[in-house]
């Protein structure tokens, strides 16, 4: 059987969601095509008159656009963004980001549950980027959303998967695909998170500031693969608080 | 008029396609929003802009 | 939900579970409906001890040493069901009766007086002898000296349960008896519970009234006990899904002598066996309830509260009334453990387990 990502009705063979954002335009066309990531992420912003060079035109035809709502501060600007970047014609997917906080720039759970609502409404393939919290993971289902994206760290920190015990509560009780996003900064990492039974690894600024982009984003690939595969494989037992001699539990089963 | 945040003085009324051309937009490069109602694609040609108008201008960008 | 569960129920064959499938579910540290499953197998017969003492680790996990005590009081056995196991059918010459609102007061402050604070109220299923209003009333009487409510009555509309929450009842126990359609048909010739969809959905309208909680179980012996077992586990895994916030327990009843005729398709469910069936839910469900029942002997109830059980019946009588005066109908089914609440709270404690007669504060 062949291992298929299905995000929004549509299938993919990678689980490497590549987000484009500080790169050169050439290289995140080297790390596209090393990684073989075929989701890529893009942020809409205000063009420059005398409009300069598209990025559009370094992400290879086959791949996927998933346009981000990065710079929505409620879930009405994220429904605004959303319906400009449908205008330029990548499709319904789209990423919510609803992020109040400068500092940190963690994301707005509350805003983004209301905003996954107005984006399904409005007929989007809503994948919101969320704190890992249960709770709000099962509103974002309940309003629509068609995977959840939670965090690992914050967002370009490189620090992992601080979040991991969370994460693993959501992908046990969300019955949606789960995308870790943010935070990642090694190819262990991503490896970790599909081992734990992620459904794919966003990952951007891990590979946007290594030292050989071409080269880091082979390494993601690889280490998603591998990760996937342990997943599939079925990790094996970790002996815990097993060694427990007592007397048998079920003997009384023999002595009336 | 308004562009993008920034003042502009629109001479002669002109249509919103020739007016993105004219500041060298790649018509499927961008998005238009016109006081604050988006523009379908197929209406850039027949919209004619006054200087009271209101413009947003966006395209993509790399972003995660 | 009903397709849900009929597709993966369809799927589950446990002579095909292998030995290798059950200790990886015994070892797993969260278990999925395929480990649940293995667990209910044959091939996990061999490994009922590695069950027992991982379920012991969870029950201690999640209740402590705590063991929650409540009994139930009959109402009434007027019943229009033809269940052709059960004492109460409407065909049975048993004696009926139908407690007044005076000996409802009557047995509950005898009961009460036993320093019980959970009370489940039963009826046998007739909607004409024991109706919504009447049972609603009971309800009011059993809030005014009880903390926790419970109903095992037949099964109702939305707004029903609605009028029984909003008179002091929390928790709402249905049995779908068995999940085997083609079983239940056979088993149910004729009457309102010939209707197996709208008692599937019981506690989908119980918890969509307000109730706390919810009850699930088959009885045991009406069929495969392995595919029905695994029925009402996956039943209570959807609906945990759905109902994030509700509180889900399982009883495991295992068909007794009673009344009626004898049914020659009842298979044999042993002490092993029923020992694993409670195990297997403990792992699957390490939070939810699991109650052990008077049917069971005094031996067998005194080793598994603690290990996979967390509430336990005393005192308890099954005909109706009886707690305070000489009963008004007929017992459902034989008790094999008719001791009384201080016994029990004595055993629990003997076993270092802590007795709980209140388990929250609403």
């Amino acid at each position: 059987m062949v291992d298929k990502f299905v995000l929004g009705g549509k299938e993919f063979k990678s689980r490497f969601i590549l987000g484009s954002g500080k790169f050169t335009l050439d290289l995140v066309k080297a790390a596209i095509e090393a990684g073989g990531a075929e989701i890529v992420t893009l942020a809409l912003r205000r063009a420059n008159l005398k409009g300069n060079e598209s990025i559009l035109d370094y992400i290879p035809k086959h791949a996927t656009l998933l346009p981000n709502t990065s710079g929505a501060r409620n879930a009405d600007e994220a429904l605004r963004i959303a319906r400009l970047s449908r205008e330029l014609g990548c499709g319904d997917l789209i990423k919510i980001e609803v992020i109040r906080d400068s500092r940190y720039l963690l994301p707005d759970n509350i805003e983004t549950i209301r905003a996954t609502e107005l984006l399904t409404k409005d007929g989007f393939i809503a994948l919101p980027y969320m704190y890992p919290d249960l709770e709000a993971a099962r509103r974002m289902k309940e309003a629509g959303a068609a995977a959840i994206m939670p965090l690992g760290a914050p967002i370009g920190t490189n620090k992992g998967l601080l979040t991991r015990d969370f994460i693993k509560i959501i992908i046990d009780e969300i019955d949606l695909p789960i995308i870790v996003d943010a935070g990642i900064g090694r190819p262990s990492q991503a490896c970790e998170a599909m081992e734990m039974g992620c459904s794919a690894v966003m990952a951007n600024t891990a590979i946007a500031t290594a030292g050989n982009i071409a080269q880091m984003a082979t390494a993601f690939k690889l280490a998603i693969e591998a990760g996937r595969a342990a997943y599939l494989a079925g990790p094996g037992r970790v002996l815990e608080g097993m060694a427990e001699a007592s007397s048998p539990l079920t003997g009384f089963l023999d002595a009336e | 008029m308004r562009v993008n945040g920034e003042s502009l003085k629109l001479e002669v009324p002109c249509t919103l396609k020739a007016f993105l051309e004219k500041n060298g937009h790649m018509m499927d490069r961008v998005a238009v929003e016109l006081n604050e109602k988006i523009i379908p694609k197929a209406e850039f040609s027949s919209i004619v802009l006054s200087d009271a108008d209101k413009i947003e201008i966006v395209s993509f960008v790399g972003g995660g | 939900m009903l397709q849900q569960l009929l597709d993966i129920i369809g799927n589950f064959n446990p002579n095909q579970i292998t030995q290798t499938q059950v200790l990886r579910a015994i070892q797993s540290n969260r278990r999925s409906i395929y480990d649940f499953a293995a667990l209910l197998s044959p091939a996990a017969d061999l490994f009922l001890e590695e069950m027992a003492t991982a379920a012991k680790q969870e029950t201690a996990r999640h209740f402590g040493n705590s063991v929650q005590l409540f009994t139930p009081l009959y109402l009434a056995n007027y019943c229009t069901n033809h269940c052709t196991y059960c004492a109460f059918a409407q065909a049975n010459e048993i004696k009926r009766g139908k407690l007044t609102s005076k000996e409802i007061e009557r047995e509950l402050a005898a009961i009460a007086a036993t320093g019980l604070d959970e009370v489940l109220l039963l009826t046998g299923e007739s909607r004409q002898k024991s109706d919504v209003s009447y049972i609603r009333q009971a309800v009011q009487l059993a809030a005014t000296k009880f903390t926790t409510v419970g109903l095992e009555v037949y099964p109702m509309d939305t707004h029903e349960y609605q009028a029984l929450h909003q008179a002091g009842a929390d928790f709402v126990n249905v049995y779908q008896e068995t999940y085997n359609q083609e079983t239940y048909a056979r088993v149910h010739p004729k009457g309102q519970k010939r209707d197996y969809e709208y008692r599937f959905y019981s506690q989908e309208r119980a918890l969509q009234a307000g109730m706390r909680g919810v009850s699930l179980g088959v009885l045991l012996g009406l069929h495969c006990f392995r595919q029905d077992s695994f029925a009402a586990g996956v039943h209570a895994y959807l609906l945990q899904q759905k109902y994030p916030h509700a509180e889900i327990a399982f009883s495991v009843p295992r068909l007794r002598a009673h009344a009626g005729q004898p049914d020659a398709n009842i298979t044999e469910v042993t002490d092993r066996n029923l020992l694993q069936i409670m195990l297997a839910y403990r792992l699957f469900m390490p939070f939810a309830g699991i109650t052990i029942s008077t049917r069971e002997g005094t031996h067998f109830r005194d080793n598994v509260v603690g290990l996979c059980a967390t509430k336990i019946s005393a005192g308890v009588m099954t005909g109706v009334g009886g707690h305070d005066q000489a009963q008004k109908g007929d017992d459902q089914f034989q008790i094999s453990d008719n001791r009384s609440v201080p016994a029990v709270h004595k055993m629990l404690q003997s076993r270092g387990l802590q007795p709980v007669y209140t388990n929250h504060i609403f």
